[in-house]
This record gives structure tokens, sequence and C-alpha cells, in this order.
């Protein structure tokens, strides 16, 4: 199997999806769209890991294991994040992250 | 110019993915915001796969597409959240964000773009097999993961554990 | 004798016991446990006394100063250190025996007079403290570790006189005591410094070399210490805490404000007495002075007070004012010429712990009976409490000088001794010898004979008190009848040698005629049921009569000092300065830093995202900055 694709077309396309994921975390203010933002960042370090693996050193399997390890982390992160806003809104109805200001100084 | 399967599977995923990303988090509904997540997951998916890892790729659809994004649906459905994305942002606000995004960007490319990475191709190292990923999973040697492994199992454990108790009824 | 140590050690434990665990324990327990550590101790400051008094006298023909334990605390030169340790001399001893079975007495006598009050465990707890501070007061081996105790007595005394923290008066009166006692405690400092650092050392007995060359400042020294003396001691004008100090139960009285703790200050000066003797003599007769000014005003003021008690801290002012002039009135160390005032003095510390320890426990077994300090509630309550009584009447027989009680013996070394000095200072003590057995006996017929407050006890017939509380008296009686009699100048002495009393016979015959006066005409005016004499005084004096009840406006003129000049003129202006200047700095600097955060409140919104970007945008610079300076 021959690839042509250069490498720098992969790290473009996880830098528009790492980019999308930053600007959707700024500017969403409901915390689920907020957690969607923060798995496209995930993935695009996730794309970043593989590639660089394949490509770099293509004889080891680090990179390989650690987009692996990193789904897993995301699918642990997630679900207690989810947890945390499905209690968030059984006591306030609402989950908007204007609304969960405690850590106000 | 000659253009071969792969190149066209690659790209047409790539502008799959770049388009549902940037739908993904400027789209109006919630609903729809996950259903672009889960068409970038299927796209990173399909990265994986083209790249040769296809125990990942698989994985990816497993357990983000097939579970994550399953969780998504379901707290949104279960928060009613739609109501919840009606809300404007300010225009600084907006200038602001998009100003340090954008140049984070730039930033990010410019070190991509420069760094000066010379291989274009992929040596002939095919498909990663699964029975050495699985040899590699639970060996104790060097490159090899069996600590961090079961470390997760302890953290994904203790993230159930977690989520059951903080999203329980009192 | 290392056992003494023992003797410090054991109420400290008690202390430590009662005070950690007390809360928990039955009262019965507690003050068993209290009472059974001072029984031990009293048991071993008697094997001491008795080892110490039968070891062989030295080639000079006195009792060798021994010093079973010490250990250099705080060293500060070569010779210049802190010491702890136990110095055992004929004084040491002598008031080791004193404390003890007093202390002992009053832990027994507490028994039946502190029954089921509130606390009872810390009363022990603070017994035993008090015990453990003065018996380390007397064993100290030099000034410092005197210092030190003499601030815990301070501070037992303070927390006893409080005891009933209920009482606004009793607060009052715990912190006036502390803060006077504490205020004449700073000249005892400054004294210890200034001997300190002349003299080179912290024991009682410098080098030769200088002494020689401190001969200037040691008078001041020594007189500053005196006045660290006179306020324990209650010496006029510091003695105006004593009478306030009434207001803690009676057995501390008994025990801290009559028998131990107001004679620190007699014992601070017979310490001290080889230097007074020899580098200050004119510090010795101020002391002299101030003594005897201090027992005649306190005879005057004792003679019209109507608290019983009261009367009895104005009569132990009045004592320890003979003791301090029998010390001050000593010319030379011999005892054959000048210094039986020394030898006298100790003799009467040790018969007055003795017999004024048995009035103020009677005069407790009273209060008990009758619930009340005021003489109007009492009156012929000789038929309801004989043995109260008779121990009573034998305390004030002794106290007024009339033999055989040991009263006399010691009352009229002092007055030999005085009469030594001058005939002036002669007859003015004898004087106020014939004014102390008339205000005794007015106490004693006011309480047991006169006019009896009927109405009052037909409603509460006072009872006699258990055997508990009487037990003490009887025993402090016994001592009171016997204790004339033992060689006292044989043990203790000026210059150690061994000295036989021998009763001046004009002197004697003097004094016990005027006493005899004095109690005839108390006799006359206040045992009969109706006064007319002392009524028609009362009348024809009555500004001298008012004064006297008010103790000369003392306590007034010490408010007008403090509150007028001391607060208005140098207090005042302090506050100021501390308020406007110092105060006004501290609360710029808080005041900015308060504003400071208001401004930099708004950063801490609580919103993660804006937390973030500015966390991303700081990441952005960052690199930037690197890339362009690699």
């Amino acid at each position: 199997m021959d690839l042509d694709i250069h490498v720098l077309h992969y790290l473009v396309v996880s830098t528009i999806m790492l980019v999308c994921g930053i600007f959707g975390f700024f500017t969403r203010k409901n915390m689920l769209a907020t957690l969607i933002s923060v798995e496209l960042v995930l993935n695009a370090t996730n794309i970043n890991f593989a590639v660089f693996n394949r490509y770099l050193f293509p004889g080891q399997f680090e990179g390989h294991f650690f987009a692996l390890f990193g789904i897993a982390i995301a699918a642990a992160e997630t679900a207690v994040a989810i947890a945390i806003i499905i209690n968030v809104y059984r006591n306030i109805k609402k989950i908007m992250t204007d609304d969960v200001t405690d850590m106000n100084g | 110019m000659e253009v071969n399967l792969q190149e066209i599977v690659f790209y047409v995923v790539a502008i799959v993915v770049a388009v549902c990303s940037a739908l993904a988090v400027s789209t109006g509904r919630i609903l729809r915001a996950a259903t672009y997540l889960l068409f970038v997951l299927f796209g990173t998916a399909a990265i994986y796969i083209i790249l040769g890892y296809t125990f990942l790729g698989a994985v990816q659809l497993m357990v983000y597409a097939g579970g994550i994004v399953v969780l998504y649906v379901f707290s949104i459905l279960l928060t009613r959240s739609d109501k919840d994305m009606k809300y404007k942002i300010s225009k600084p606000k907006l200038v602001s964000v998009l100003l340090t995004t954008l140049v984070g960007a730039a930033l990010i490319l410019f070190l991509v773009f420069t760094n000066g990475f010379v291989l274009n191709s992929i040596p002939q190292a095919g498909e990663l097999g699964v029975k050495e990923i699985g040899m590699a999973l639970i060996g104790g040697d060097k490159y090899e993961y069996v600590l961090p492994f079961e470390l997760l199992s302890v953290l994904l454990l203790a993230c159930m554990i977690g989520g059951v108790l903080i999203a329980r009824k009192r | 004798m290392e056992y003494t140590l023992l003797i410090l050690l054991l109420p400290l434990l008690s202390f430590l016991v009662l005070g950690l665990a007390g809360m928990r324990m039955k009262h019965k327990l507690a003050g068993g446990i209290g009472t059974f550590s001072l029984a031990v101790v009293a048991l071993l400051s008697y094997l001491t006394a008795y080892s110490y008094f039968s070891l062989d006298r030295t080639a000079e023909g006195v009792y060798p100063t021994l010093q079973p334990w010490n250990f250099e605390w705080l060293p500060f030169t070569e010779s210049l250190h802190i010491d702890m340790g136990i110095l055992l001399d004929p004084i040491s001893v002598m008031m080791l025996v004193v404390i003890s079975t007093v202390s002992l007495m009053v832990h027994i006598y507490s028994f039946g007079y502190m029954k089921g009050e509130r606390g009872f465990q810390r009363y022990y707890a603070f017994l035993s403290l008090f015990s453990f501070s003065m018996l380390g007061l007397v064993l100290a081996t030099n000034i410092f570790q005197m210092y030190v105790f003499w601030e815990l007595v301070g501070v037992s005394s303070y927390l006893l006189i409080g005891f009933y923290y209920t009482k606004p008066e009793a607060i009052a009166a715990s912190k006036k005591a502390f803060i006077v006692t504490r205020f004449a405690d700073l000249g005892f400092l400054v004294g210890i410094l200034i001997y300190g650092y002349y003299m080179g050392t912290f024991t009682f007995t410098p080098e030769e070399t200088n002494l020689m060359g401190a001969g200037m400042v040691l008078p001041w020294a020594l007189g500053l210490m005196f006045i660290g003396g006179a306020g324990k001691s209650a010496m006029f004008p510091l003695h105006i805490w004593l009478p306030d100090a009434m207001e803690g139960p009676t057995p501390v009285s008994a025990l801290i404000h009559a028998a131990t703790m107001v004679v620190a200050g007699v014992y601070l000066v017979a310490r001290m007495f080889p230097l007074f003797i020899a580098y200050a003599p004119e510090t010795l007769h101020i002391v002299a002075y101030v003594g005897a000014f201090t027992a005649f005003y306190a005879a005057a003021v004792a003679c019209v007070q109507s608290d019983i008690k009261r009367v009895l801290a104005f009569s132990t002012i009045s004592q320890i004012g003979f003791m301090m002039v029998a010390l001050g009135v000593c010319t030379s160390a011999d005892p054959h010429h000048g210094g039986l005032g020394y030898m006298s003095s100790m003799f009467h510390l040790f018969t007055h712990a003795m017999f004024k320890a048995l009035l103020f426990l009677g005069a407790g077994c009273i209060i008990h009976a009758v619930h009340s300090n005021e003489m109007s509630a009492m009156g012929g309550l000789r038929k309801y409490m004989p043995i109260t009584h008779i121990t009573f009447l034998i305390a004030c027989l002794a106290i007024a000088g009339i033999p055989p009680f040991s009263g006399f013996f010691s009352k009229d070394e002092i007055l030999t001794a005085c009469f030594q000095f001058s005939p002036v200072m002669g007859w003015v003590m004898t004087v106020i010898a014939g004014m102390t057995a008339f205000y005794m006996f007015r106490l004693y017929y006011g309480i047991f004979w006169g006019k009896e407050n009927k109405q009052l006890h037909a409603a509460h017939t006072p009872r006699e008190s258990p055997l508990s509380m009487t037990f003490p008296l009887m025993v402090l009686a016994a001592i009171t009848v016997v204790g004339g009699f033992i060689p006292f100048g044989h043990f203790v002495s000026s210059d150690g040698q061994s000295y036989s009393i021998h009763l001046d016979t004009t002197v004697a015959v003097t004094s016990v005629i005027v006493a005899v006066i004095a109690i005839a005409l108390a006799t006359f005016m206040y045992a009969k049921e109706k006064q007319p004499v002392a009524d028609a005084l009362k009348r024809a004096l009555p500004k001298l009569w008012r004064a006297a009840y008010k103790r000369f406006y003392m306590d007034e003129i010490w408010l007008f000092i403090t509150k007028k000049i001391i607060f208005r003129c140098i207090s005042t202006p302090v506050a100021w300065f501390d308020r406007h200047v110092v105060d006004q700095f501290l609360n710029f600097m808080a005041w900015s830093t308060n504003a400071a955060g208001e401004e930099l409140q708004p950063v801490q919104s609580g919103k993660i995202q804006s937390y973030v970007m500015c966390f991303f945008g700081g990441v952005v610079v960052l690199t930037i900055l690197l890339l362009i300076l690699l």
C-alpha cells in the first residue's frame, strides 16, 4: 500500500478540527455543546498521534497506543462530565455556563 | 497528474471532516451539533483506516460513534437543552475570540509548515495486525503496555462509579 | 536528700492530672488525689526538716547550705546563668514545713467547705498548682528561679481569687490582685536585672570582688527587689489588692492570703538579708519604716471593718508589717547585737502562718454556718459552734500576744528587737500590738458574743461544721498552743549560730499589760448586747470612723492616680497616636489590599470559558515570544 498523501495534509485537517474545537469552546454557552467542542479537540490530537506514528516512526506503536488510550480516557471524561451536567440540570433546570458561576471570586 | 483512489478518498474525508467540525461548532441546534460531531468521528475513523490503523478506526467507531455520541444524544434529550442554545454573543467577545483562535491557528499552521517534514509517503508498513496490538497491550516489557492498560481499567471503573454517584437521584 | 525533688514534683503532677483529667473525676477522687499528694509532700517536708536539722553543724557553728538538685538552665556567661534547683538552708526548710502543713490543712478543710461546689476538681488543681509554685519559690537556688516561681504564685493566686468566675466582684478582685502585684514585680525584675548585671550572678551569694565594685548600686537593687516584695506582701501603699482578694473561697484566703504567699515578700527580704545588713542598712531601715506604717495603718482600718474576712485581711497586713519591721530594725548580723529581728521575724512568720490560717479557717466555718461575711449576721455564735469558738479564741489570744500562746513569744521578740533599735519604734510597735489585741477581740466578741441576730438564726440555725473542717482547726490550734515553745533561735538566726531565746522581762510585761488592757477595753465595749460606748464613739468622731471604714480612701487615691493622672496624661496621647497614626497606617494597608481585590475581582468571573481563553491566549503569546527569541 503506497500512500502519496503528504503528512502536511493530515496535519492541516487536524489543525482545522482543533481550531474549530477551541472556537466552539469559547463561544458555546450550552455545556453539552462545550463538551462537543472538547471532543473535537481531543480527536484532533488523536489524529496527530496516529499520523506522526505512521509517518515518522513506522516501526513502532507508541502513537497508536497513545491514541487508543486517549479514546478511552475521552470516553471516561465524557461519562463523568455528562453525569455532572445532568446533576446540574436537575438542580437548576439549566445547563448554561453563565448560570454555573460558583467559582466567581 | 495521476490521482489514485486513495487520494480521492482522503481528500473527500478531509473536506467532510473540516466542514462538519466547522458546522458542529456553529450550528444553532444542539442535536445537529451532535450529528455533525458523529460525522467528524466517522471521518476520523476513516483517516485511521487510511493510515492503516484499522483496529484504531474500529475502536473509534465503537467507542466514540457507538458509545459517546449516543450518550450525548441521550443527555441532550434528557436536559431538553435546545432552549439553552438561544443566546447572543456580544460583538467584542466574538471579535476577541475570533482573533485569538485565528492567531492560534496561524501559529499552528506556521509551525507545521516551517517544520520541514520531508517524508511525503508512508514506508511499506502495511496494516497493523490485531494480534500484535493485543500482545503489546498485555505485555510487560519495554514498548508494551500492560501497566497503562490496567491503570486505564481502574480509571474507567472509577469514572463509572463516580458517574453513577453524581447522577443518581437523592 | 534527693527525695526533696518529690516535694516539688508531686504537687505539679497532681496539678497536671487534675487539670487535664479532673473534670471527668468524681469530686471525692479529685480531692483525694490533691490531698494525698500534699500529705506525701508534708511527710517528706517533715522528714527533710528532721534530717536537715539533725545534720552536724559546720565548723563555724552554722547549718550547712545544701543543694540536693541543681541544673544549669539558661547560661548567659561563665558565671551568669539561670539555674533550676533546690536549696536547703534553715529558713527554706522552715518555710517548707509551714507551707506543707498549712496547705495540707487547707486541702483537708476544703473537702467540707467546697463540698458540692461546681468546679471542685478545678479548685483542687489550682491548689496543687499553688502549692507547687510556693514550694518552688522557697526552695529556689537563685533569685531568678525565685522570680519565675514568684510569678507562678501570682498566677495561681489570680486563678483562685477569681475561682467564682461568675461573680463580677471576684473577677475584679482577681484582676486587681494580679495587676497590683504585677506592677510591683516590675520593680523586682528591674532589681534582679541590676543585681545580675553588677554581681555577674543570680545566686544569693555573689563574689566578694563584685560586691566591692557594686557597693553603690546594691542598695538600689535591693530596694527595687523590696518593692516587689512589698507588692506581694501587701505593704502600704500596694496593700489595696489584699482586702479585695477575700472574694476568693475562704480556705484559699487562709492558704494564700494569710499564711504563705503574702509572706513571700518577708521571705525575699530574709533571703537577701546578708546583703541587706552588710551593704544596704539604710534600705533595711526603709523596710522597717514602711512596715511600721503599714502595721499601724492596717490595724487602724481593721478596728472598724464589719466584714470579718476584711478584718482578718487587714490584720494580716498589719502582722506582715510586724515581720517587715522586725527585719528592718536589724543593725548587724549578730543576734546579740541587733540581729535579733531576723530571728523574731521568721519566728513570727511561722507562728502567724499557723494562727492566721486557723483564724481564716474558723471564719470559713462561721461563714459556712451563717452564709454571710457581715458581723451583723453573727453574734452569740458560741452556743452553736463550740469547737470553732474555742479554736478561734486560742488564735485570738495568740495574735493578741497573751502567754503561753505562740504569738506572745514571737511578738515579744519583735518588740525586743524594736526597743534595741530605738525606743520610739519599740513604743509604736507596742501600741500597734495593743491595737491588734483590741480589734481581734472586737471581732471575737462581734462573732461569738454581743447582740445575736436572732431573726436570722431562727430562720437558719447555725450548726457546727463537719469533722473535715474542724479537724484542721484543732490541729492548727494545737500547733498554736505549743508553737511558742519551739526553740526557734536554735534553728534559725541571723548569722546561723545557735541562739537561745530569753524573754526580756520588761518588754514582755509591758506588752502583756498593753494587750490585757486592750482586751479589757474590747470586752467593755463589745461583749454586751448593747454597745453604748462604741456607738457613742462612732457618733462622736463620724469623719474619722468613716475614713477608717473606707480604708482612709487609699483605693480612691489609687483610682485618682491611675484614672486621672496616668490615663489622662500618658495613656490618652498614646492612645491617640495609636488610633490615628499606627491604626490608620494599617487601615490604609488593608484598604488598599481590599481595593485592589475589588478591582481584580471581576477577573474571577467563575466562567471557565474566559479562564480557558486567557490560558489559550497566554499559550499563544508565549509561543510567539519563544519563536521570536529563539
